[in-house]
């Protein structure tokens, strides 16, 4: 570890397969409690680098450390340390709310009595005991998104990586949605997220935008808008990625 | 026709670009009847029997001698009746014959070691040949059309009858499911093509795919397993592709049953596979059956293909003495098409 | 104006869920007509129904003045149809795929070369490559040159956009607009909200209900009204500080500000004070201009309550 205040810490982080280069040679630093907006083009080298960053790949060469754990020997620490929810694998339907916090919370190895504890808080907090045995696919999709989140978040993580965690959602539930990032943040979680969704990238601390495999800006969204002369995310993340070559 | 010629092209490219599933559907067939035909037999060798005489005329040395010279026995001698029980036991023999002559009379007893059902049957038999001719008696038996019971293409009408219900339903099925699955269905659907011309653009391909394969396994059933060739050629052929147009209608009903490619391959494999080789007659014979499966049996196509192709190939009977199995598939491919054809519509 | 599309009083229901409840709508000859709503609202059940390949429980649909139940065979040559997932043959190569579509329409690919070409020649450039291995925007590209290729008078796109980046969803809607040169109506579906000012109406639907068809800008007028902006440096606090004022109707998130929806007596100095006495100091208020978003926002807040 170099630094208490840093969540995520990256040098020159490169994935190669075969001939091709899907990361190339990026660094940054991701701060505790921070959302981190991590954008890009289809096809720029997101899902590669995210993949190393939780410990699912290895780098081919470059160094980096999440949650203090070294993400080229220390893979499987990483991941009891760290919460992912994605848009496409979330929640189990046919089981109930307290059937699939529970399972999740035993896939990350919480001890029965600290399950018991982390699953009333939980669901005290998200208000949701009146459904505690409802089939997770018959509850709203609002819940169902809170729900997720929750689950991805039962052992309390240092770090939770949230892929595309909106597609599709309606504007009230995807606002709720960051609602419950922003108060997670709040509460010390640094929070690493991907969208699609340009106006929550205002949302973010920090931005970073992935073109071709490195990342062409990195910054603040207000400083990114004066550096780009734009007035919204949306339009900088055009200008930013309209010079990309390749495609997936 | 055009629109036809382009669905049977398409799917033919599915079929030669998925090099592995390719492989595993021509190399199979051969593997299947190489391992029965010559690995996995049910043929009966090396008969270890011993002999129990208290008396020695000139029948029981002619019987003796029989035995010994016999290559389906391996004689291990002369024993006494009290010792028989021991050695069977302890596996040192197999069988044991135990001859009491009395005059002009032969009463014998043929012991077996029947912890293997099928073996001991066959043994039993074999000791049975090798004594009757040296008896009075004058049961007579002749095991006819397969005279020394080689079962090396006895196993060729069920691998046939197997392996053409897995590749006609199930790569149907699968491949039908698939479009479903990702949603190239819908398009063709909304196209002008009619239904019928996506069923044909789908059976068409694996017909051919399957007449490979059923040229493939003939050729090996006849040459190197050594099946007799005669005019029944034909008849095995005409009964075969009606099999085969058979099990493409249960592809098809297989994939208006089921909505994604894993259930197509469970239903395909439980429903029509498992009952193939349980019930059909390839591994137990149906006459040995309970009833209620023999009922059963009666509505498993590949039992009536399974027993056509008995009496085509190794009875060698022409095409008049199978016309009941055939009629029998020719209606039951009549029923599936015309359910499937009416169901295979275009709204839900 | 000739009309294209016309539905009315459609309801569809799997099982105990209302995807479509008395739906109606009418498109007109060559309009860029934009269906908006989240998943699950039921714009794919709407689409199946118009490309024929379901049934509606009650109602009527018609399209080019067809039936889409009596009439769907002399429709189904008529519809160009791009369902959710682009969907295409993986195996096929890219040139396999356009000729086949082609040849299910008995046409062939040069014949109508011209009007998929400002779409298709990026593609044109490596024709053997399979379509499995294309990138989003590159399938979905293909995907919609295949849905032209028999020249038909109404494209029927449901969700082009969705996974695909900015950019490429951006170039996208330029390829639909040159798409209208050719008189081509078209009926597309999103649930990017900010994509809905590229089309010239809109329907906004939400549980299977129709709630609002308009054009972009008569959708949003009056929005304004009472409509404000509000920023500080601690957002999250700023959030909460607001929904605690009685004149505060709703408050929400909005890219690098906060909406706040205000009653008739919502005045920016008093808020700013209210807001310093919690504590709120360097908070800014100033109006905002209404987008589609604010307006589903208002139409869809009481259901989610």
């Amino acid at each position: 570890m170099t630094n208490n205040n840093i969540a995520i810490s990256v040098k020159d982080l490169t994935k190669r397969f075969g001939d091709f280069t899907a990361v190339d040679s990026i660094t940054f630093d991701v701060r505790k409690g921070e959302i981190f907006g991590f954008l890009g083009a289809n096809g720029a080298g997101k899902t590669t680098a995210m993949r190393m960053l939780c410990g699912l790949s290895y780098p081919t060469s470059g160094s980096g450390t999440v949650a203090g754990f070294n993400i080229s020997t220390e893979g499987e620490l990483i991941k009891r340390h760290i919460g992912y929810m994605s848009q496409k694998f979330s929640l189990y339907g046919d089981l109930s709310v307290v059937q699939n916090l529970r399972l999740f919370s035993t896939i990350y190895g919480l001890s029965d009595s600290e399950t018991k504890k982390r699953m009333s808080a939980m669901m005290k907090r998200l208000g949701m005991d009146s459904m505690a045995d409802a089939r997770v696919k018959s509850i709203p999709v609002g819940w169902r998104q809170k729900l997720a989140f929750a689950a991805s978040t039962i052992h309390n993580p240092e770090i939770v990586f949230l892929d595309e965690p909106t597609g599709g959602v309606d504007p009230v539930t995807r606002r709720k949605f960051w609602e419950l990032i922003y108060q997670a943040s709040s509460e010390g979680m640094t929070v690493f997220v991907t969208t699609h969704y340009l106006d929550e990238a205002e949302y973010c601390n920090r931005v970073s935008i992935m073109v071709d495999g490195r990342i062409a800006a990195l910054d603040t969204p207000a400083a990114l808008k004066e550096q780009f002369h734009a007035d919204s995310m949306d339009e900088v993340f055009r200008i930013v990625a309209k010079d990309a070559q390749r495609t997936e | 026709m055009n629109i036809l010629g382009s669905l049977i092209k398409k799917e033919a490219i599915h079929i030669v670009r998925d090099r592995r599933t390719m492989f595993i559907t021509l190399v199979m067939p051969l593997v299947l009847l190489l391992l029965f035909g010559f690995a996995i037999s049910t043929e009966v060798n090396n008969i270890r029997i011993a002999v129990v005489a208290d008396r020695h005329n000139d029948t029981t040395r002619d019987i003796i001698q029989a035995l010994e010279v016999n290559s389906y026995f391996s004689f291990e001698g002369i024993t006494a009746a009290d010792d028989v029980d021991d050695l069977l036991r302890q596996s040192k023999i197999d069988a044991a014959l135990i001859l009491r002559p009395d005059g002009n009379k032969l009463p014998c007893q043929i012991i077996v070691d029947a912890s293997n059902p099928t073996v001991a049957q066959a043994v039993a038999s074999y000791i049975s040949g090798v004594i009757t001719p040296s008896s009075d008696n004058v049961i007579v038996t002749r095991t006819l059309y397969n005279p020394q019971m080689k079962s090396s293409y006895n196993f060729v009408p069920g691998i046939m009858g197997m392996i053409f219900i897995l590749i006609c339903a199930i790569m149907t099925s699968v491949s039908i499911v698939r479009e479903k699955e990702t949603g190239t269905m819908d398009l063709l659907l909304v196209s002008p093509v009619r239904p019928i011309n996506i069923i044909f653009g789908k059976l068409i391909p694996y017909f051919i795919l399957s007449c490979v394969i059923l040229a493939i396994m003939l050729t090996m059933a006849y040459t190197v397993l050594g099946l007799p060739v005669s005019d029944s050629v034909f008849s095995v052929i005409g009964v075969s592709l009606l099999y085969i147009i058979l099990s493409l209608s249960i592809g098809l009903l297989v994939s208006a049953m089921v909505s994604n490619q894993v259930s197509a391959l469970i239903v395909s494999a439980m429903l029509f596979m498992v009952p193939v080789i349980m019930l059909s007659g390839m591994i137990f014979p149906v006459d040995n059956m309970p009833v209620v499966l023999q009922g059963v049996s009666c509505i498993i196509p590949a039992r009536w293909y399974i027993s056509a192709m008995r009496k085509l190939m190794i009875q060698q009977v022409d095409f008049a003495g199978v016309l009941n199995e055939v009629f029998i598939m020719v209606g039951m491919t009549l029923v599936l098409l015309a359910a499937q054809l009416g169901k295979f519509n275009s709204k839900k | 104006m000739n009309t294209v599309v016309n539905i009315s009083g459609v309801s569809k229901t799997y099982g105990t869920i209302k995807a479509l409840d008395d739906v109606s709508l009418t498109v007109h000859e060559g309009e860029m007509f934009g269906l908006i709503g989240p998943d699950g609202a039921g714009k794919s059940t709407l689409y199946r129904l118009l490309a024929t390949l379901l049934a509606p429980d009650s109602g009527h649909l018609e399209v080019l003045g067809l039936d889409i139940v009596k009439e769907y065979r002399q429709l189904r040559k008529l519809i160009g149809y791009m369902p959710e997932r682009f969907s295409l043959y993986p195996d096929l190569s890219i040139s396999e795929n356009l000729n086949f579509f082609a040849s299910l329409f008995g046409v062939s690919v040069k014949q109508n070369y011209d009007l998929i070409a400002p779409i298709f020649s990026q593609l044109a450039k490596f024709p053997d490559r399979p379509a499995g291995k294309l990138s989003g925007g590159m399938k979905q590209k293909l995907a919609l040159s295949c849905a032209l290729i028999h020249r038909p008078p109404i494209l029927l796109l449901d969700e082009p956009t969705t996974g695909v980046d900015a950019v490429s969803r951006s170039e996208f809607w330029d390829m639909l607009a040159t798409l209208r040169k050719f008189g081509i109506t078209i009926l597309v579906s999103t649930s990017y909200m900010d994509e809905a000012t590229r089309c010239d109406r809109i329907a906004m639907i939400d549980h299977g209900k129709i709630l609002r068809t308009d054009t972009p800008e008569g959708l949003v007028a009056g929005l304004d009204e009472n409509l404000y902006n509000a920023v500080s440096s601690d957002m999250f606090r700023l959030l909460a500080g607001l929904r605690k004022l009685p004149q505060v109707i709703d408050c929400y998130t909005f890219g690098a500000t906060l909406h706040v929806v205000g009653s008739e007596d919502f005045r920016a100095t008093d808020i700013k004070r209210k807001l310093e006495a919690q504590g709120i100091s360097d908070v800014d208020i100033y109006p905002a201009k209404g987008v589609i978003e604010d307006l589903f926002i208002k139409l869809t807040r009481n259901d989610q309550q």
